[in-house]
């Protein structure tokens, strides 16, 4: 029943691989901003909040049109990133990515955030009085304590990523075999007279992916908190 | 011998804690009743709070000053820890939780004492296992391993059978006092309870309201409940 066409593969192998690529990149990000708002002590740490948060609220196509103003060729992060890296996000599956991780971005830092808040801090003191310094603190208990959250965050912002289509259509537009996910393939579809039948088989594909991750949050999400509760 | 001597002032809400004392070796009682500043001395001594004046000072070496701005960070103090509720990490084993001192701070592994203190402590055949499958009894001795095993200067033990019902802390207080007798390791034990501290303490230290009142051996805990 599903034969994929070769050009509905290409939909399907790069969505996946701009979502993986989306949220490796979140992540260290992620930790880092979720570790300032549920630690930090410092002045704009509600403008941070608010700037993190602002893709879930904002229309996408706001969000793609910002991207498309900073990271285009000629926008000045964009051109930085040309002009010292020979970076381009235009136009380029790396935008999607981008878009996508932006996007999936409050959804990762939330339960990270609220995994950290929820550490016992006691913990970490104990950590520091059998000689662990800071830094061998955080890799060794508060990260690990966290893991739950991190896991949680990492599959969300992954479905997200996964699912983007109006930020990354706005920034990167919808070319096949570039930045063309799923998404943007069934849109597609349904806009060609017989394109119902390809549509359908891309729908079902986009269906079995999110249940797929929505197992394995599970799995992981169990997994992660049997080492607490566990023997 | 002085083993600490310590001078601190400190303002904590609507305690001002000023305390002054100086230690020997064998087991020291901090004694005084809920909210003297006790545990706030101890986490002093320890690192984990910053006193607003004063210095102290573990053997030769200056690990707070305020006049000199030295405040030595906990991990560099080398003094173990016991915690009323244990604090042992839940994502570690047993034997994890006993061997982080020593993996934190880089030595190599010493089976010949790992085993000594396990078994000291009778907790050999807790090994495996998580903290969360522990009585409250069994995680303070793992506690008080863990605390023996990062090689302390000094022993530093808040309440440690706070936690734990009458039967329990029975339990412990028999290898803690194998511990004072064998071991070179002089402690701070701190406790409101005069009875528990008549069995463990060698000399007194009692506070109240953020002060000394008295320092001197057991006598000082006759007439405290």
């Amino acid at each position: 029943m599903l034969e994929l066409s070769s050009a509905e593969w290409t939909a399907v192998e790069l969505s996946l691989r701009i979502a993986l690529v989306a949220t490796a990149w979140a992540l260290p990000f992620g930790i880092a901003i979720g570790w300032l708002l549920a630690r930090g002590k410092f002045w704009g740490k509600t403008v941070l909040d608010g700037l993190v948060h602002l893709p879930l609220v904002l229309p996408p196509v706001v969000t793609g049109y910002l991207l498309l103003m900073w990271f285009g060729r000629k926008g000045p992060i964009g051109a930085f990133l040309y002009d010292h890296f020979g970076v381009v996000f235009a136009f380029r599956w790396t935008g999607a990515a981008l878009a996508s991780g932006v996007m999936g971005f409050p959804l990762l830092v939330r339960p990270i955030r609220l995994a950290l808040e929820a550490i016992d801090r006691r913990l970490e003191d104990a950590a520091a009085t059998l000689g662990a310094n800071p830094a061998l603190v955080f890799f060794t208990v508060t990260l690990p304590l966290a893991l739950p959250g991190i896991v949680a965050g990492v599959l969300l912002c992954f479905a997200r990523a996964l699912g983007e289509f109006g930020a990354t259509i706005t920034f990167v537009s919808n070319i096949p075999g570039e930045t063309q996910t799923i998404s943007a393939a069934i849109y597609t579809f349904l806009q060609i007279p017989d394109g119902d039948a390809a549509a359908g088989r891309l729908v079902v594909v986009a269906i079995v992916l999110s249940l797929a991750a929505l197992i394995a949050a599970e799995w992981l999400g169990r997994r992660a908190s049997a080492r607490f509760h566990g023997e | 011998m002085i083993v600490l001597a310590v001078e601190v002032e400190k303002r904590l809400g609507a305690l001002t804690l000023a305390a002054r004392f100086q230690i020997a070796g064998g087991v020291t009682a901090l004694f005084g009743p809920s909210g003297a500043g006790k545990t706030s001395l101890v986490n002093m001594i320890a690192g984990l709070l910053k006193p607003d004046r004063g210095c102290i000072v573990l053997d030769d070496t200056t690990l707070f000053d305020a006049a000199k701005a030295i405040n030595v960070p906990p991990h560099r103090r080398q003094i173990g820890c016991v915690f009323q509720e244990g604090r042992l990490f839940p994502h570690l084993s047993v034997r994890q939780n006993l061997d982080y001192g020593r993996r934190m701070s880089g030595r190599p592994r010493n089976p010949t004492e790992f085993e000594r203190i396990a078994s000291l402590l009778g907790i050999t055949h807790l090994l495996q296992r998580r903290p969360r499958m522990l009585s409250g009894g069994e995680r303070q001795r793992v506690a008080i391993g863990r605390a023996l095993l990062m090689q302390p200067r000094l022993l530093l033990l808040d309440e440690p059978l706070a936690s734990l019902d009458a039967g329990h802390k029975g339990e412990i207080l028999p290898y803690l006092m194998r511990l004072r007798d064998e071991a070179a390791i002089p402690m701070v034990y701190v406790s409101h309870i005069a009875g528990e501290l008549r069995q463990i303490a060698t000399s007194v230290v009692r506070l109240d309201e953020g002060r000394v009142l008295a320092v001197g051996g057991l006598e000082l805990l006759a007439g405290a409940s």
